[in-house]
């Protein structure tokens, strides 16, 4: 229970239907740490975390009569999300804390705590849909009705054991159904804005965070100044910090052409962003790391999938194999915009989700 | 030593835990079976046993029933010169000697307040001034502690001193760290997390010789042994009523004749100008009330009584239960309280699991729920940060029958026993370090 629509709104069906229902709330990041720091806000209500959302989380509670706890688990948080999220932009990747979260954190701390306490399943607030498929005898992970929040391409490292104790009751929703029916079970939170970002960023500077956080932690940011080259080779420009770049970008570059200049690539070590035309930006394959397959147990044999490359991805039609150790290569129909490593891959047939992995 | 230096490794795991186990088809088409199975669950009442005394206590319905004329009959302010004045006046005096007799001190050296936070603030910020040292130690509640921050970032010096690992401080240590600018001790009571009690006697008697002020904070001792301000040889000592079946927001400080203390609220000459505010006249009786009652149960012999429930509880734990041991083992401590390491389990998930189940309890001081730091008392008395947090804390009250103890042991192990299953620190056969 996060405090918003959502996961109230399951909490209070939940309940309605008859089930024996507790909430939990994790407090996993204290938004009063860096707050105050340079450039950062203070305390922001409605982050995730904030005393408010606590505070909104257990009137619910109190309002449809279930138990209701925080646990804490803000050390594995910074451990498991918030550190890798600091080391990826560090090393010119743009990072997806939201999956680190649902795989170390919602799906496993919290589930393992649900379990722990006596509960079968953990339900959350998620669009997205859970199924058992007999034929098949695996769980399956699929798209939900409003595809406008479809959330499946967070959940793509969803393993059996933890889809097999999952609830996502507003698979079947639209949003405006999921706020009337918080209206009608009376919770006074029916019209709480949704938040849009990353939960421990609050105003969505992610440079500033990185700035405070850094700072707090008594590290300074490192110097990752270099160069700005073309995809031949030749230095067009200077960069003050690969962190301040993401593939795609256009903005920020400092350099004056005729035409356009985009973020092609960054490497890391040789602390240089490659820059191109609009054309460059596109790509055809992508090899994907540390996957995980839901729909099936393992890609045996190459097969087709409608592939994501990003939330806010339409998806376009690939094919999908083997390529080694823990690597599936992506081949795509069309050549693809600005395919970011840090990013996620997620695989769909149709509105089934067969599986994902973190693009190299 | 026994138990404690035993090399601490995790109970060896008999269940295969959850590994890709299919498991669980619900289905929410179900929902009827569902209704039938948690609808009944949801008709019957649950028992409840509440073992977290140390948090607050229920006021005694003697108590509660001294309260009821001072609210709407006997409602006077009693500093009015008046008739309504003059009850409620002689109310507050009368309540005030009751507290003396508990603390065996004069009625004018009492003064009372919201509460053992403010007692506490009261006699630390009453006495020590920028440029002066105090010594305290490392495991006083917060009310202490914060307080002693607040000094040192207001010009005081203060050195914390340390505790073995029961739990105790070392007189000597406090004799030790006295210097020319000392200007106070406090040092608690008894541990509201361990239940350990302190050489407070001792400590008095480096004091004096020292010539400082001596506080201790006793809220957690009030009620649970008894005291006598001459034999500690304290200049200043607090009491809770929230603590003592008294209810929350009043409280008391022993304050030794003599004694040069700056009040910290301003307004009327209340309390002989210690502490301004209108008397909490129904707090104040309910406290009084408390006080005698408390008295009367020692007379009595219930400490005892309530010293063998939580022995049985604690030796059936530890018997019951592998790897399990008493936090401040050996030390003395009061009668109601038992703090006992479950390893390999978040103390966190098993409070919730014993409360889903009835049993309320708690993992440590009340006030630092939900904090991402381990037990600073537990921590100081050298635990490593795994166990502190598998640590719980069980504390008995007055109301507290056998058969509560025997609910809280039929819960205990099968609900340790599910959470080790489930943990995977537990699985992994690395030993926790101690």
């Amino acid at each position: 229970m996060s405090g918003g629509v959502d996961s109230s709104t399951v909490a209070a069906m939940l309940r309605a239907e008859g089930h024996n229902v507790v909430g939990l709330t994790m407090q996993l990041w204290n938004q009063r740490r860096l707050a105050g720091h340079e450039g950062m806000p203070e305390a922001v209500p409605g982050r995730c975390c904030s005393l408010d959302d606590v505070y909104d989380a257990r009137r619910v509670a109190e309002t449809i009569g279930i138990p209701y706890y925080v646990v804490n688990h803000e050390e594995r948080f910074e451990r498991e999300v918030v550190r890798p999220f600091v080391e990826q932009y560090l090393s010119g990747r743009t990072p997806i804390p939201c999956s680190l979260c649902n795989n170390h954190l919602k799906f496993d701390q919290l589930l393992i705590v649900a379990r722990q306490i006596g509960a079968d399943a953990l339900a959350t607030g998620h669009y997205a849909r859970v199924e058992f498929d007999e034929g098949l005898g695996r769980w399956l992970l699929k798209r939900p009705t409003d595809r406008s929040k479809d959330q499946t391409y967070f959940l793509f490292g969803l393993t059996q054991a933890q889809l097999s104790r999952t609830l996502f009751p507003l698979g079947g929703m639209t949003k405006p159904e999921v706020r009337q029916l918080a209206q009608q079970h009376g919770l006074a939170l029916a019209q709480k804005p949704d938040s849009q970002e990353i939960c421990f960023v609050p105003g969505g500077d992610y440079k500033k965070f990185l700035d405070a956080y850094l700072a707090e932690q008594g590290e300074s940011l490192p110097d990752t100044a270099g160069e700005l080259v073309t995809t031949g080779g030749e230095v067009v420009g200077e960069h003050g910090g690969i962190h301040n770049f993401t593939v795609g970008q256009r903005k920020g570059l400092g350099v004056a052409t005729g035409s356009p200049l985009y973020v092609i690539q960054i490497k890391g070590d040789a602390r240089q962003v490659v820059v191109g035309n609009q054309e460059e930006l596109y790509t055809r394959t992508l090899r994907v790391h540390r996957t995980n397959l839901i729909a099936v147990e393992e890609l045996r044999v190459p097969m087709r999938a409608t592939v994501k490359i990003r939330h806010r991805h339409e998806g376009a039609s690939a094919l999908i194999e083997n390529s080694g150790d823990d690597e599936i290569l992506v081949s795509f129909d069309e050549p693809q915009r600005a395919v970011t490593p840090g990013q996620a891959a997620v695989f769909y047939d149709r509105d089934v989700v067969i599986g994902g992995g973190w693009i190299a | 030593m026994g138990r404690l230096t035993r090399k601490s490794t995790c109970p060896s795991s008999a269940g295969s835990g959850n590994k890709g186990t299919p498991g669980f088809k619900l289905n929410l088409r179900d929902r009827r079976v569902l209704l039938l199975t948690y609808g009944v669950k949801y008709s019957i009442a649950m028992r409840r046993v509440y073992l977290d005394n140390n948090a607050t206590t229920p006021v005694l319905p003697e108590v509660f029933e001294a309260m009821q004329a001072y609210f709407g009959e006997r409602f006077g302010n009693a500093s009015s010169i008046h008739h309504y004045g003059q009850e409620t006046r002689a109310a507050v005096e009368r309540a005030r000697e009751s507290v003396a007799a508990l603390l065996g001190c004069r009625a004018s050296e009492i003064v009372f307040t919201s509460g053992g936070t403010e007692a506490d603030n009261l006699a630390i910020f009453g006495l020590a001034k920028p440029g002066q040292h105090v010594i305290s130690s490392t495991i006083e509640h917060h009310a202490v502690l914060n307080s002693c921050k607040h000094l040192e970032a207001s010009g005081c010096e203060v050195t914390y001193v340390p505790v073995n690992g029961q739990g105790q401080v070392n007189p000597d240590d406090v004799r030790r760290a006295v210097r020319p600018n000392t200007q106070l001790v406090s040092i608690m009571m008894a541990n509201n997390e361990t239940g350990v009690l302190q050489p407070v006697e001792e400590i008095g008697m480096i004091a004096g010789e020292a010539d400082v002020y001596f506080h201790t904070d006793a809220v957690q001792a009030a009620g649970k042994t008894a005291i006598d301000v001459e034999r500690i040889g304290c200049d200043l000592l607090s009491i809770s009523g929230h603590k003592m079946n008294a209810p929350q927001g009043v409280g008391a400080l022993y304050v030794r004749k003599g004694t040069s203390l700056r009040p910290m609220l301003f307004g009327g000459s209340h309390e002989r100008s210690r502490r301004a505010g209108t008397e909490n006249v129904p707090g104040i009786v309910a406290l009084a009330k408390a006080a005698e009652l408390a008295r009367e149960a020692f007379a009595r012999g219930d400490l005892e009584q309530m010293s063998r429930l939580r022995d049985r509880l604690e030796q059936a734990i530890l018997s019951e239960v592998e790897s399990t041991d008493v936090n401040g083992k050996g030390a003395p401590r009061v009668p109601n309280t038992s703090s006992i390491h479950f390893d390999c389990i978040e103390g966190e998930a098993l409070v919730i699991a014993l409360d889903l189940k009835g049993l309320a309890v708690s993992t440590g001081a009340a006030c630092s729920s939900g904090a991402i730091e381990p037990s600073h008392v537990l921590t100081a008395m050298g635990m490593s940060p795994e166990r502190a947090r598998g640590s719980l804390r069980f504390s008995l009250g007055k109301q507290n029958m056998p058969e509560d103890i025997e609910f809280a042991l039929s819960l205990i192990p099968p609900t340790v026993t599910r959470l080790r299953e489930l943990s995977p620190i537990y699985n992994k056969k690395d030993a926790v370090s101690s």
